[in-house]
């Protein structure tokens, strides 16, 4: 069987779940809603696999799935090399959010990166602590502040609720993922101009690490005829 | 013999040859307190080394080196003085480079408080010996002058830090040294806001530890900045000259002597680095051989503040340096006592490695 993972709940399920429907793949959970387990009709052959999106990278890395839908930020923040380990498929055109930098918007001294790292070495003189960056998105942070030459922060981290950590001064600036700036706004917060780590949309991703036995080829190829892919792979 | 067996022989070797100089064996826990190396490095620590997390103790990592460690130690017992070997595994974390070992013995050799430009010397000149018969390239660069000559600029005592602050990341010690010297734009952001200064009242919410009186003091530094004379390109130029410096070092030097004769602020320096050479030769090290780069070390030895080297295999560009090291005087300051101190580590697994080509 060609293992598909896809989300396991919220607007990024019913999205994807939508994207296959439109093709003719109709994706499906079995059982009451509360069950993890689905099923999908129009193509035979391929079994559903329903996962946190945050989970999707380290399964197709491990080659326990061979294709799975999750957002490019899961997986460039999980994977080092990622493209060594996935190679990117299709992307499907929702679920897109950037990566950004935010500072309280009545900072007015900091546009830029390199505001903030002024910002972050008089703060660190005068509180005697780094300035901290609250985040979930740690790898792509730290490796994208490392490039801008960004020093005297620190990364706190934040699983959710991160527009808040401000306020509740546990982190003076965070990164998180905005789609509309709304939360950001609602936060008295405001994207730093240079502040962009990354783009990110839903995307489908095929493991380089699980077992494509001819007829898991031959299931993919019949798959992908359906989603309109091109495969390479006739 | 086993790989591991062959390196862990050469690395008591290698500690024996030190302790014959006189050096006292030290020993440190694997496992390091996280706080002490996060306040050093902050993020970027936590990109190179394994960090792990105890119930108790809080945030721990696995031993990246040994000169954090030792210099903690020698504060903490308020010693001036001595010199240290050890040998042991240092842990890496490579996202970067998969191929290179994440985890690999280390044997060092430091040499705590003395006459500098003979302490230097004596490291220098110790490893040399102790590598001697693998042919091995000696590079050396001196961080210290930079500091000079950053020092040396027509430039306010805040600009002076701020480049200091960033020797060791060059990229934004050049954008620093753009913008001071007039070539950086200004956004019409940032023109409204210097016109305005601190009288532009914000609409927006105050929020979060850093407080408004903070944000105005910065944009008083900015104003101060920006009423401040651009530092002239001829300095800017000197700048450039001193850090393409490379050579062989005897020639690097009348380089050096050359360019401090319109940089006066690093002639000190050009002294001291005549004097690292001088007792070099005393202790028969061929100078001639030594390649000098300037800029060698920038931006892999933050806290090392003179004088840096290192040897490599010529023949294998694909293995990192067999040994390294120099003077750390900014590390001893930063963890709270000006102590001098120069110290140098190798890698025995590298060196096996080179002896059986």
């Amino acid at each position: 069987m060609l293992k598909l993972g896809v989300p396991s709940k919220g607007r990024l399920m019913d999205k994807t779940f939508d994207w296959f429907g439109q093709r003719g793949v109709a994706l499906a959970l079995s059982g009451g809603e509360r069950e993890y387990a689905g099923s999908v009709d129009g193509v035979e052959g391929v079994s559903l696999v329903l996962l946190s999106a945050g989970e999707i990278p380290r399964e197709l890395a491990a080659g326990r799935i061979h294709l799975g839908v999750t957002g490019t930020d899961m997986v460039r923040e999980k994977l080092a090399f990622w493209d060594a380990r996935v190679e990117e498929i299709e992307r499907l055109g929702f679920g897109g959010a950037d990566l950004v930098i935010a500072v309280p918007d009545f900072w007015s001294d900091v546009e830029t990166l390199d505001d903030l790292d002024a910002a972050a070495s008089a703060f660190r003189a005068e509180h005697g602590h780094r300035l901290r960056i609250a985040t979930k998105y740690h790898r792509l942070v730290r490796e994208f502040l490392q490039e801008a030459g960004v020093s005297d922060y620190q990364l706190v981290d934040s699983q959710g609720a991160t527009e808040g950590t401000v306020a509740n001064l546990t982190a003076e600036a965070i990164a998180d993922i905005t789609s509309t700036g709304e939360t950001l706004r609602a936060n008295h917060l405001r994207v730093l101009g240079d502040g962009l780590v990354l783009k990110s949309q839903a995307t489908i991703f095929r493991s380089r690490a699980a077992s494509w036995t001819p007829a898991i080829r031959a299931t993919w190829r019949e798959l992908a005829k359906c989603l309109k892919i091109e495969t390479g792979d006739e | 013999m086993p790989e591991k067996a062959r390196i862990r022989a050469e690395a008591d070797r290698l500690r024996a040859v030190f302790e014959a100089s006189g050096a006292e064996v030290v020993e440190f826990d694997i496992l390091q307190p996280a706080e002490t190396l996060l306040d050093l490095y902050g993020e970027d620590i936590r990109g190179r080394a394994f960090v792990t997390h105890d119930p108790l103790q809080g945030e721990m990592m696995l031993r990246p080196d040994f000169t954090v460690p030792l210099v903690s130690r020698l504060v903490r017992e308020g010693r001036r003085e001595g010199r240290f070997t050890y040998a042991g595994e240092v842990f890496r974390r490579q996202e970067q480079a998969p191929d290179r070992d994440a985890e690999y013995l280390q044997v060092g050799f430091e040499i705590v408080g003395g006459a500098p430009a003979e302490a230097d010397a004596e490291v220098f000149a110790t490893m040399a010996d102790a590598l001697e018969p693998l042919g091995l390239m000696a590079s050396m660069g001196d961080i210290g002058l930079l500091g000079d000559a950053v020092e040396g600029l027509t430039a306010s005592a805040a600009r002076k830090a701020a480049l200091r602050h960033h020797l060791w990341r060059p990229k934004r010690f050049r954008k620093l040294l753009d913008a001071y010297s007039g070539k950086g734009k200004v956004s019409a952001g940032r023109r409204a806001l210097l016109d305005a200064g601190s009288k532009k009242t914000s609409n927006a919410v105050e929020i979060g530890l850093r407080s408004a009186s903070e944000v105005r003091a910065r944009i008083e530094a900015l104003q101060a900045e920006a009423n401040e004379p651009p530092i002239p390109g001829a300095e800017v130029k000197l700048i450039d000259m001193l850090t393409g410096v490379r050579g062989r070092a005897p020639d690097a030097l009348s380089m050096l002597a050359d360019i401090a004769v319109d940089l006066p602020a690093i002639e000190a320096g050009v002294g001291r680095f005549e004097s690292r050479l001088d007792a070099l030769s005393a202790l028969g090290v061929d100078v001639d051989a030594i390649q000098f780069d300037a800029s060698y070390g920038r931006t892999s030895l933050e806290y090392y503040d003179g004088v840096v080297f290192g040897f490599s295999a010529p023949a294998r560009p694909d293995l990192p340096p067999v040994a390294t090291g120099g003077r750390y005087d900014a590390l001893t300051r930063a963890l709270g006592d000006p102590i001098p101190a120069v110290g140098g580590v190798i890698r025995p697994g590298i060196a096996i490695a080179l002896r059986a080509l």
